[in-house]
């Protein structure tokens, strides 16, 4: 064959082409995100990915679940006959600010190396840096794919303000998965919540998502780095320690004593119950930084004023005793000099004692 | 060079090399060049830097072409017409300082209009009077020389560096608190020198071609190669400048289209992704696995690789559109067998460059010697000074040292070595499967040599490097 190629030619098949592939994706919207070099060329992380200095953390964020999900060491790990499985949510104080993978509450537990039921207690941490009980439902739903024996839920007051459910750039970004709970668990969500990002078909097709795209490939390539070194998070020399002197301020999200508990979105917990089913679920009000001071009469913390995690906690307990939940409340268990650089970021010591206030709840709810 | 900028250089090239023709090809290049070297200088702490540094490239140019151009060419009235015309695109640059949305080239505000026009005066005289002391022209090429490498010199050796920035931040009444080395940052000086030492050379052996100011402008700060080369030859590129241009043809659209797609890929999607895992200061010291080790080293390997051929596309694909055809700087460099084939593949036009400039002259400077070095002798001194001054040409740190010393012994033992066994080689390898054998292992070896000597290239410090190498072999 002595056939000449025509440039011209190449060049609009290959237009064409790359004009399908778009259109293709964009109406298949196929979840590449499942696929992962994780648990297979590179190790599974121990914490879901969350950056904001990627050069420097080898990790960053992205809104993908599935992508998130099968780089976690979670969805590696086929459960083992005498393993009891524990998934751990909540915020930033679950996953480990200023923590090394290990010194987590997730590896305080796997490290105290329990036994319950006769099984052995493995911990997985997923947890998520961002305070908002739709989030938690959200990663709850994803994390009871991998089959737990028990749930860990820690919370606190700030995850439960209405307006900051679908404000957190990961729920923002996942309308389709908020509404599918939604309609299985009866989490409520606004049918026009402004807060979801709503992407158009340009936005859909590669080159207009093209960012989502690039965040999984570059989370792939940061698994060598996470194999080389494991490092997921920048450990600065330096930070400054959480404030314990504050104004004489009570206001709280423009919420006034009492908590105006339709404010709050109460609906999130009985969701994640309902997500949760026969699966056990310890409902957790995490420790926090109590402050003694300037003003610590008046507030506990950076977060709260007093009569409103007072009136918390109380409606906390209340509602636990009527829907059944087991609930645990921690909120003092950890001494002010085992917090770091935020009210709920504990020091490995603070999360070695918060693991051991944890672990007889475990040996209670296990079947 | 960002994406953005790339893609803005493409579509001017692109839209030129369609609707200008010859002269009109000409006089956008000029142009186009010296509003470029403007708008790549990054913004420095020093006051007014980002201004002066490209008006002191093409004063410096100016001043080098008036040493380097015979007498008929220097009196050619259109040199006259591009110093008006660099001047007044200078001026208008300048005149941004007044109307903020027009500052699209510079990086900070433009300095006091009073000043430039200060140093023009200054400039024109000084051009007067050389043209008066045309019997000193000889020296001047001289002086010239040692001015250029001087400054060279001053931005690649950090202490001299360093002291430049403290007088520059004293002349202009700032801070010398935060002082910085790379407070002095000139983008492109070291092709620029290159290609002005070239010529002064050539000058002084009597081989530089005839040009005019506009042409020796357009050669030096021809944008598509001004921050990355290659550093092309003054005779080779007149050529094409000269040449007629009938515009841009689909013949010649498709060669430069794809050159510019491929430097595209292996900058911004290849090496970009690899720079993530690349050998750094920071990663060397947290990794402690063999394995890990060596991929972050073969990581740095292709990534240095395919981020500089990839400018290299891009520049030769730009140069394409304007019907400039810039040479070849790497030929797959990691499939040579050895290394001195490497050395003739990888960054070619540098190594030329310093073959010509400096490794051959200095040989035949040996052997004019009335008791002549041993010939090993001479080569080992030959081959490590060159390794040596193109690791300074990195700049003057004791790792590109290093790297240089590892490359000019590797030279020298790979000489040594293929001496010593080409015979026993090609006795033995009389198979096509026993040639293959010792061409794919001359390929690993060399290139796991380079990859090792790539150690001193990526990190800043001796100590760091040789803990590298530890981990790497599993001793740390």
């Amino acid at each position: 064959m002595n056939q000449s190629i025509k440039p011209l030619n190449v060049l609009i098949k290959g237009l064409i082409l790359f004009l399908l592939f778009n259109l293709v994706i964009a109406a298949c919207q196929p979840r590449v995100g499942q696929f992962s070099l994780y648990n297979a060329l590179f190790r599974g992380r121990e914490r879901l990915p969350f950056g904001e200095n990627p050069r420097q953390s080898y990790n960053l964020s992205l809104f993908n679940l599935d992508a998130m999900f099968a780089s976690h060491i979670i969805d590696g790990a086929p459960k083992a006959d005498d393993e009891f499985r524990v998934i751990i949510i909540g915020d930033s104080s679950v996953w480990g600010t200023l923590l090394k993978p290990e010194e987590t509450l997730a590896g305080q537990l796997n490290e105290a190396s329990l036994n319950a039921c006769g099984k052995n207690v493995r911990a997985y941490n997923l947890g998520y840096p961002t305070i908002a009980l739709t989030k938690d439902v959200m990663m709850l739903s994803y994390g009871m794919g991998y089959d737990p024996d028990l749930v860990i839920w820690m919370t606190t007051l700030d995850a439960f303000p209405l307006e900051k459910q679908t404000s957190t750039p990961l729920v923002a970004n996942n309308e389709e998965t908020v509404r599918g709970l939604a309609t299985s668990y009866q989490l409520r969500v606004e049918a026009d919540d402004p807060n979801f990002e709503k992407k158009s078909f340009w936005e859909k097709t590669f080159v207009g998502d093209r960012r989502s795209w690039a965040d999984i490939i570059r989370l792939q390539i940061y698994g060598v780095m996470w194999s080389a070194a494991g490092i997921d998070q920048f450990y600065p020399a330096e930070y400054e320690k959480a404030q314990t002197d504050f104004e004489a301020d009570e206001s709280y999200h423009e919420l006034t004593s009492p908590l105006n508990e339709d404010a709050l979105a109460l609906n999130a917990l009985e969701a994640g119950f309902n997500v949760a089913g026969e699966t056990p679920m310890l409902l957790v009000n995490e420790p926090m930084l109590i402050s003694s001071g300037a003003n610590s009469d008046i507030r506990y913390n950076f977060f709260y004023p007093r009569w409103a995690y007072d009136e918390y906690r109380e409606m906390m307990t209340a509602l636990s005793q009527a829907n059944g939940w087991t609930y645990v409340d921690l909120w003092d268990a950890i001494p002010a000099n085992e917090f770091t650089n935020s009210a709920i970021h504990l020091t490995p010591a603070g999360e070695k004692l918060l693991a051991e206030n944890l672990a007889p709840y475990i040996f209670e709810n296990c079947k | 060079m960002a994406l953005e900028q790339i893609l803005i250089l493409i579509t001017a090239s692109l839209l030129c090399g369609i609707f200008l023709r010859n002269r009109g090809r000409t006089w956008f290049m000029l142009i186009a060049s010296v509003l470029v070297i403007f708008w790549l200088q990054p913004a420095l702490p020093i006051r007014g830097a980002d201004f002066w540094i490209p008006l002191a490239t093409l004063i410096l140019v100016i001043f080098t072409w008036r040493l380097t151009a015979d007498d008929e060419t220097r009196k050619q009235c259109k040199n006259y017409i591009t110093l008006a015309i660099v001047a007044s695109v200078v001026l208008l640059l300048n005149l941004t300082r007044f109307i903020p949305q027009l500052q699209l080239f510079t990086a900070s505000r433009p300095p006091q209009l009073e000043t430039t026009l200060l140093i023009f005066l200054i400039t024109g005289l000084t051009l007067i009077v050389l043209s008066r002391l045309t019997r000193f022209s000889a020296s001047f090429l001289t002086v010239g020389l040692i001015l250029t490498i001087g400054l060279f010199l001053t931005l690649k050796i950090p202490a001299l560096t360093y002291w430049t920035s403290y007088f520059l931040r004293s002349l202009t009444n700032q801070s010398v608190n935060q002082l910085r080395p790379t407070d002095f940052t000139w983008l492109g000086f070291s092709y620029v020198a290159f290609r002005l030492i070239h010529t002064i050379r050539d000058r002084q052996m009597g081989r530089t071609p005839s040009v005019d100011l506009g042409e020796y402008l357009t050669y030096v700060i021809f944008f598509p190669a001004f921050t990355a080369g290659p550093i092309d030859r003054l005779e080779r590129f007149i050529k094409d400048l000269r040449a007629p241009f009938a515009g841009l043809t689909l013949d010649t659209f498709y060669p430069a289209g794809q050159r510019l797609l491929l430097g595209l890929f292996k900058k911004f999607v290849i090496a970009d992704a690899l720079a993530l895992i690349a050998l750094n200061d920071t990663n060397a010291t947290q990794i402690t696995s063999a394995f890990w080790m060596w991929i972050i080293v073969y990581a740095y390997a292709f990534q240095i690789y395919f981020d500089f051929s990839g400018y290299t596309d891009i520049a030769l694909g730009i140069a394409g559109l304007l019907g400039i055809k810039l040479p070849e700087n790497f030929a797959s460099p990691y499939l040579k067998p050895n290394l001195t084939q490497f050395w003739n593949n990888w960054h070619m036009t540098l190594t030329q460059w310093f073959r010509a400039y400096f490794f051959n002259p200095i040989t035949r400077w040996l052997r004019s010697w009335q008791k002549p070095l041993s010939i090993p002798m001479m080569i080992l001194l030959t081959q490590v000074a060159t390794m040596l001054l193109i690791g300074f040409w990195h700049g003057v740190t004791w790792n590109f040292t290093l790297w240089g010393l590892w490359h000019g012994l590797g030279l020298f033992i790979h000489n040594r070595w293929s001496d010593f066994t080409k015979a026993k080689s090609t006795a033995w390898a009389t198979t096509p499967i026993k040639q293959a054998v010792l061409n794919i292992s001359g390929i690993l070896l060399t290139f796991h040599f380079v990859a090792l000597g790539w150690i001193f290239f990526a990190l800043s410090s001796p100590v760091t490097s040789w803990l590298v190498i530890l981990k790497l072999f599993g001793v740390r």
